[in-house]
């Protein structure tokens, strides 16, 4: 596991992140509980799929709150998106969901994290396995993917509650008609009728019926809530991918 | 910069707290995990604890050797520079003073290795004086694997990626070697009073 370190020291020297004003120039609701924020940021360092900013808010009395977002665009795009789910008694995204509107200026800094990152040059296989809002990183790498024009062979295995709660569906759905990438659903708290996808939560049986074999060595990422971050690294660990291509994120509080 | 979030009201922090909550941090009950990779699972029967590098002569301990030194309790705030602060969390271990006391040195840092290859680098002045320990409990339970178990180091005055987990020992140093995410970016030292998350901060 040597690898982890490599790879840690391979990467770019790094310049100050300051914080810049972003302009929102279009929201895109993506489920009743996720909205996507798309930012006009005019010295944006292109980020690597992964890669996340920070957010900081600041009221009028000085005030400030600072939250981390994933960013969901790819490298390609002239915009960068973020994709925020709404907490219900939160303090940063409600305002991000509810309040903000296109043309108010938010203050960000990044991108943010070198590991939980893939370039298409790095080939693939790639395996991405995402819970609820966790595929917001994993989709800037599938969008990457599609950009980039490579065939890297994809697979992502996404885990939401309903199928009302999948982000991104309809452009997955439409990605998806590249043979090389393969989209796995599962909705573990209801499905609609006639629903011919999965319906549990991903355990090993179905890892192992949607992962490549470790022999494939395939480049892995894993976002989502704790449990489910645990879960399938440790059950691919098992299934005898080596650690260092397990690269795994974790949004926060109860759900991290 | 005076640029104001339209319409943001934010959350004031409950009174009392306020002097121990750094800056763009906030307080969760929680206890979140953050980890590059899987959790590692070493068997008890094979861990060590060494302390090697810059010193006279080596030192390592078993598991059993390890839990018969003195330990203490200890009741710490926790800063994550994913922005989360945990107060008064309560840990049991050892101290660093008590480990370093066993080798003989002259150098002024050290890289904490771990398993799964995760590194981090710190001033030995930080270490020393009550300011470490090697923790492998967890409000009076043994340390949970996904926090680190079964041992993990607790820096408490700096961010928290510097609590390396499931370490495994000390490399002394005589310079300052950027560990795994201080060579991604994150800043050197990580004082969060100071706001020091990332390079240049
Ligand atoms: C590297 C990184 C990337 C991230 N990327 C994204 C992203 O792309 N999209 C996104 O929506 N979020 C992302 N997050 C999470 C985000 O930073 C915030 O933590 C989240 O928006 C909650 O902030 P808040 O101020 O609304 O809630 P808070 O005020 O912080 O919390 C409000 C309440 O909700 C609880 N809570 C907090 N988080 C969760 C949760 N995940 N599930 C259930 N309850 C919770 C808290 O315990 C608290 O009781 C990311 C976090 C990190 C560290």
């Amino acid at each position: 596991m040597e690898h982890l370190v490599e790879q840690a020291l391979v990467a770019a020297p790094h310049k100050r992140l300051v914080w810049q004003l972003g302009k929102v120039v279009r929201v895109v609701p993506e489920t009743s509980r996720t909205k996507t924020l798309v930012l006009e940021v005019p010295d944006w360092p292109q980020h690597q799929p992964g890669q996340h900013l920070d957010v900081r808010l600041t009221a009028e009395d000085g005030y400030q709150a600072q939250r981390s977002y994933s960013v969901g665009s790819p490298p390609e795009d002239k915009h960068v998106a973020i994709t925020v789910e709404r907490l219900e008694d939160g303090e940063v995204s409600p305002y991000l969901t509810d309040e903000l509107d296109i043309g108010d200026e938010l203050e960000l800094r990044g991108p943010i994290g070198g590991y939980f990152t893939w370039q298409a040059s790095q080939g693939g296989p790639l395996l991405l396995v995402a819970g609820g809002s966790g595929v917001v990183p994993l989709m800037a790498m599938i969008r990457h993917r599609a950009a980039a024009g490579r065939e890297v062979p994809a697979r992502l295995l996404y885990s939401s509650r309903t199928f009302e709660d999948i982000i991104y569906r309809e452009e997955l759905d439409q990605l998806a008609q590249d043979p090389g990438l393969e989209v796995f659903h599962t909705l573990t708290r209801s499905q609609p009728e006639g629903w011919a996808g999965h319906r549990r939560r991903i355990d090993s049986t179905l890892l192992e019926e949607v992962a490549w074999p470790s022999q494939q060595q395939p480049h892995i990422f894993i976002c989502g809530p704790t449990r489910l971050v645990e879960a399938v690294a440790t059950t691919l660990t098992e299934l005898g991918h080596d650690p260092a291509r397990v690269k795994t994120e974790r949004f926060g509080p109860s759900g991290g | 910069m005076s640029f104001i979030s339209r319409g943001f009201k934010g959350r004031r922090r409950q009174e009392g707290i306020s002097g121990r909550v750094p800056p763009g941090q906030y307080v969760t009950e929680d206890f979140p995990v953050l980890s590059a990779g899987p959790t590692p699972q070493t068997p008890l029967s094979t861990w060590t604890f060494t302390i090697n590098g810059e010193v006279d002569a080596p030192k390592s301990w078993t598991w059993e050797e390890f839990r018969a030194l003195p330990n203490e309790t200890i009741t710490k705030d926790i800063h994550c520079v994913t922005k989360w602060s945990k107060l008064d969390t309560v840990w049991q271990g050892v101290s660093l003073d008590v480990l370093l006391s066993e080798v003989d040195f002259g150098v002024d840092y050290l890289t904490a290795y771990c398993d799964g290859g995760y590194t981090t680098n710190l001033p030995i002045e930080d270490v020393t004086d009550g300011k470490a320990w090697v923790v492998y409990g967890f409000d009076g339970q043994p340390l949970a694997p996904e926090h680190g178990g079964p041992a993990r180091l607790l820096v408490p005055h700096l961010y928290f990626w510097k609590s390396a987990k499931w370490v495994r020992g000390l490399e002394l140093t005589r310079d300052d070697t950027p560990g795994f995410w201080e060579s991604l970016g994150y800043h050197d030292y990580g004082d969060p009073w100071r706001e020091q998350r990332y390079q240049g901060d």
